[in-house]
């Protein structure tokens, strides 16, 4: 009854390819930037924005990345936290050696530094495919986070090998409290989520879900494979490594290359495959899923234990956390394999028709 | 098969849960109104994971100190310590989110941050400078915020890793009759910030005591060092100078057993030295050396918390009372020791009540563990005296050296320091450099009292 | 030339040890398809489980029966209740999946049976040869040579398994073609069991061999990640591959971090058996004896 499209009709080429055609949509969209944008930051507390939005803020970025990656090319890759320290280490370097650049600017050129090493490390998906490909991006995890660590180039000599990041500025602006990361972080996101948004309803798009669905099929059409594939890895790679920046600058505040180890590189797989893999929506709510439920089970089972007066030590609360995780991840795989993303997108057919059932 | 049809009450379900999930996450901490008249102390512990079993022993000990000066004097100066713990995992990213979660608990915002994670201090270095909390790094962290003049709110109290070190060679110069030249040693590292530390004073220590010293690096988690030991074989090394943490430190011992490198001639740094690292390597470990910046064994301040707290009724926070008087357990009890001496000191100058982050900075510059002072705090031998000061926030630098007998850990020195004319001026150019890349102009120490 | 040989011969007995994980893994994904990545959590779930049942006090042999038994319930509860479900999803929701469950065994092992160290004493020890050490000065571990030894055992088992009994005729016919083998009338659900269990029973030796050589604790886990090359070289099909894959992986990995490592600084050995495995790929994108693709458009 209320998100009905009937009445809607365009009457340009313009209006009709628009991202979002049906008018509720488009009101839902600018009502969430405006809360997103305006009334967030003046009513929420430090707490959240260090230990929430900010880090779903930018899982959320390398997520898309992932996403173009795994979920529209195809090519599973488990490298993804190594492209992040490439960002992250990149976005250093290039503030710290040029520091008359902007440093927006600086974390973009970050991001095609990461989509260069990105190009190199996916030079390997033109002959190997599925599993054996994953494997081989773990050499890019493993190879990236040892270089970083052994030339002492990446962190100035610095003898420890942690660099704390320079403190970020916006054309002069300092960026420093937890409201300001918040919002910088939030416009760069938006930026990169229509960009990516808009390359996969675009031909760029439907060439890497060509590649995905059967490459073989896909090259007898005409597309070029070998382009098609590196393209996926450097925008990924691209999306990622500014992912990275981000992470070391406006959320932790160090750069080191064990932060970006193999484990990271599983969450953003997760966050994608929970989230929906193929989607961009499904990037966002990966990241919120898990960003939210580490803590959540955190707060939850010990209430959940002291109200049994079940005496748990802390430590196997933790444990029970772990286990619980795993099923969840096991539990969200049989009931909706094409990610929470189908469940918001099943919510919206039925709403089309509510309230009738069919 | 399995379709959208079958499960929909079930995804229904989890959509809703998701949001209650996420509201209820974010949902305001209660009101500290209850804790108005307690000192509260944020724990970031880890007690899972690789480096978990340490945490336990340390975690259990630092709380059951607090506990015990609860019980036994009605806290500090009548206000009561209070304390909520949260699980970081050793990484970073948790470290932070416990941090900002746990400072909202109390205006003390936590009194102080004990992180025992060289990576969760480094990122909260930034953070407690913001917020104004003292940060303390007994035995890790940033080694250069010994000067205080440029890290007001950061401490690195007892020693660092480079006057341990150097405390090490010295040790190793008394062995050899006070001459070093021409033997060899190997650094046998992990290859992280905290392995990599070192480095430059072992050098420069070489060059002085004419020793040759190979530096050889283990990848993390270091489970496999076959190579490296057969290197160490093939190099003839008279000492290794092992610098490990975590599983690694069990995996040396037995991969030198592998190659037949005597174990008597590997000493440790104080986190490649504890019971939970010996006694998985069985055998392997006996005659291994380790330095210590505490002692294990059931000294009668550790006698007496057992007694006090493990009794009739035990609120002891040690599930495994063998854990109980091992390093992890006496390092946690030490570092009680040190928060609460800072409490107590700051009640001398401000008035006996619930202290606030400044006022607890200012006691960690004025700390005194004079031998007098641990002898009235029962704690004599357990840790090294230490004295504090606005531009030494390290305030000992001394370590004993212990082996491992097969049962337990039995004393080979007495209180060692490190190199400190070696060290200091590297530790304050490192400093220097700190502030000029982030603009800081240095306190003047002799201005403040 | 003596060190070359000494770390040549040390190089190529750890590369037996990861050839015992790296079987478990060959054996699922042979019959099911499966990548499972739960492998290393399993190793270290089973040798957790063998010496949380010995501390309670229970003697050597039957600890070992009641580890089989628990490894083996582990195996039938994961069919029933984790592939079962997931049979015609994509690979990778397996692979996602088997991902999850090794997070589930993380938490429950250490939930079970606490999170300390411990050792497993077999009884031999870890300590050079004496013949070799005093003639030729090469220090070969007894121990080393044992667990390779034990690792050739129970490969020639497996192999005699495959070849000889009516089981293993079944599970080479379900990892040829499912629908061929479900239509002559081969249970496809009890074989995954079987398949999971012998997996486990494979978890186990390697758990207790591994617990042995390196102290039982949460580290074990990333045993896996040794393992995933010397699967690439090997091909995920073979069992024999997975022996190749494991000398070849175990004494280039070893020979590179002490000839090449001091050119780059050192700590290669995370990195390089995946670089090699990468090249191999390269070439050969099957590994050495996988099965070939075949594309059909």
């Amino acid at each position: 009854m209320l998100y009905r499209e009937a009445g809607q009709f365009k009457t340009s080429y313009a209006a009709d390819q628009q991202l979002l055609p049906i008018r509720q949509d488009r009101i839902a969209f600018f009502t969430l930037l405006a809360v997103v944008f305006v009334i967030v930051p003046l009513f929420v507390s430090d707490y959240w924005f260090s230990a929430l939005l900010i880090p779903i803020l930018i899982f959320s970025l390398a997520a898309i990345g992932l996403n173009i990656l795994t979920g529209y090319a195809g090519q599973l890759s488990l490298g993804s936290a190594a492209f992040m320290a490439v960002g992250a280490f990149s976005a250093y370097n290039i503030v710290l050696r040029m520091p008359w650049l902007p440093q927006i600017v600086s974390f973009l050129l970050a991001g095609v530094c990461a989509a260069l090493v990105g190009i190199a490390f996916g030079l390997p998906s033109v002959r190997i495919k599925g599993f054996y490909l994953a494997v081989a991006t773990l050499a890019a995890q493993f190879f990236v986070v040892w270089a970083l660590q052994k030339f002492p180039w990446f962190t100035n000599n610095s003898s420890s090998g942690v660099i704390s990041a320079q403190g970020v500025t916006f054309f002069g602006f300092p960026i420093d409290s937890p409201v300001r990361n918040y919002v910088f972080v939030l416009c760069i996101v938006t930026v990169l989520a229509l960009c990516a948004k808009n390359m996969a309803r675009s031909n760029t798009g439907r060439q890497w879900m060509a590649v995905r669905d059967m490459d073989v099929a896909a090259e007898v059409i005409g597309i070029p494979l070998m382009r098609t594939k590196l393209q996926a890895f450097a925008i990924s790679s691209f999306y990622c490594g500014v992912a990275g920046a981000l992470y070391a600058y406006c959320y932790i505040g160090t750069v080191e290359p064990e932060a970006f180890s193999l484990d990271m590189s599983f969450r953003v797989l997760f966050m994608i495959i929970v989230g929906g893999m193929g989607t961009i929506m499904g990037a966002f709510i990966g990241a919120t899923f898990f960003t939210v439920l580490p803590i959540f089970l955190s707060i939850l089972i010990p209430g959940i234990a002291s109200l049994f007066n079940f005496n748990f030590d802390k430590a196997s609360l933790t444990y029970i956390e772990f286990m619980i995780f795993g099923a969840l991840i096991i539990f969200f795989l049989i009931v909706e394999p094409h990610g929470l993303a189908r469940l918001w997108q099943i919510g919206k057919e039925k709403l089309r028709i509510w309230p009738f059932p069919h | 098969m399995f379709t959208s049809k079958k499960f929909t009450g079930v995804k229904a379900m989890c959509a809703a849960a998701i949001g209650v999930a996420a509201l209820v996450t974010g949902a305001p901490s209660p009101s500290f109104a209850q804790q108005a008249n307690e000192q509260f102390v944020s724990v970031l512990s880890f007690r899972v994971g690789p480096y978990g079993p340490a945490g336990v022993g340390i975690f259990g000990g630092f709380i059951d100190y607090m506990n015990y000066v609860n019980v036994k004097e009605g806290g500090v100066g009548g206000v009561k310590l209070s304390w909520e713990e949260c699980e970081t995992e050793y990484a970073a990213a948790r470290g932070v989110e416990c941090y900002e979660r746990l400072k909202t608990k109390s205006p003390t915002k936590g009194t102080m941050i004990h992180p025992v994670s060289t990576p969760i201090t480094y990122a909260l270095l930034d953070k407690t400078l913001a917020d104004k909390v003292p940060i303390v790094q007994t035995g890790y962290g940033r080694t250069d915020t010994v000067d205080g003049r440029y890290f007001p709110w950061a401490f690195p109290l007892i020693t660092t890793y480079p006057m341990q070190a150097t405390a090490i060679v010295k040790f190793l110069s008394q062995k050899e009759k006070g001459d070093l030249r021409g033997k060899k040693i190997a650094y046998l590292y992990l290859d992280s910030a905290y392995g990599k530390e070192p480095i430059t004073y072992l050098q420069a220590e070489a060059k002085v005591n004419g020793f040759e010293l190979t530096t050889i690096p283990i990848t993390p988690p270091g489970t496999e060092q076959g190579a490296q030991w057969q290197q160490i074989r093939q190099s003839q090394a008279d000492y290794v100078i092992f610098w490990g943490f975590g599983v690694m430190n069990a995996s040396a011992m037995r991969a030198a057993q592998k190659v037949g490198f005597a174990r008597d001639k590997i000493i440790g740094s104080w986190w490649a030295g504890s019971e939970e690292d010996t006694v998985p390597a069985g055998d392997a470990a006996k005659g291994y050396m380790s330095a210590a910046m505490n002692v294990s064994g059931k000294t009668p301040l550790i006698a007496d918390i057992e007694k006090t707290l493990y009794g009739a009724n035990p609120t002891g926070n040690m599930q495994d009372k063998s854990k109980i008087g091992g390093i992890n357990y006496n390092r946690g009890v030490v570092i009680g020791l040190i928060t609460v001496e800072a409490i107590r000191v700051a009640q001398a100058k401000y008035g006996k009540k619930v202290m606030d982050g400044e006022q607890i900075r200012w006691a960690l510059e004025h700390l005194d563990l004079s031998d007098a002072r641990l002898k009235a705090l029962n704690a004599t031998g357990l840790m090294p005296t230490m004295k504090t000061s606005c531009a030494d926030h390290e305030g000992s630098g001394k370590i004993k050296v212990q082996q491992w007998d097969g049962t337990k850990w039995a004393l080979v020195s007495d209180w060692i320091e490190g190199n400190r004319q070696l060290v200091r001026p590297l530790l304050e150019q490192s400093a220097i450099d700190y502030g000029k890349s982030k603009g800081i102009t240095p306190r003047d120490c002799a201005k403040e009292s | 030339m003596q060190f070359f040989l000494e770390v040549l011969i040390g190089g190529l007995l750890s590369g037996v040890m990861y050839s015992l994980v790296a079987l478990g893994f060959v054996l699922i994904y042979k019959a099911s398809g499966v990548f499972n990545f739960a492998q290393g959590a399993m190793v270290y779930f089973a040798a957790l489980s063998f010496v949380g049942i010995l501390a309670k006090g229970v003697p050597f042999g039957l600890a070992l029966i009641l580890a089989l038994g628990i490894m083996i319930l582990f195996g039938v509860v994961t069919e029933r209740f984790v592939l079962r479900p997931l049979v015609n999803q994509p690979p990778i929701s397996l692979f996602m999946a088997t991902i999850g469950l090794a997070f589930f065994l993380e938490g429950l092992g250490p939930f079970l049976w606490g999170n300390d160290s411990h050792e497993i004493r077999l009884g031999i020890p870890d300590e050079p040869l004496p013949y070799f050490l005093d003639k030729y000065n090469i220090a070969i571990s007894t121990f080393d040579l044992a667990a390779a030894a034990i690792a050739g055992v129970l490969v020639a088992g497996l192999a005699l398994f495959f070849q000889k009994t009516k089981i293993g005729r079944a599970l080479r016919a379900v990892a040829d073609d499912h629908q061929a083998a479900l239509s002559i009338g081969i249970p496809l659900q009890v074989i995954w069991m079987i398949v999971w269990g012998v997996a486990g029973f494979v978890a186990l030796v390697a758990g207790l061999l591994w617990g042995a050589r390196n102290g039982v604790q949460l580290a074990l886990v990333a045993v896996v990640l040794k393992a995933l090359p010397v699967l690439i070289l090997g091909g995920f099909t073979s069992v024999p591959g997975a022996i190749v894959g494991g000398l070849i992986i175990g004494s280039t990995e070893k020979l590179a971090e002490i000839y090449i490592g001091p050119l780059v600084g050192g700590g290669l050995e995370s990195w390089f058996p995946y670089v090699l495995a990468l090249a191999f790929l390269l070439v050969r994108p099957e590994g050495l004896f996988g099965e070939k693709h075949i594309d059909r458009v």
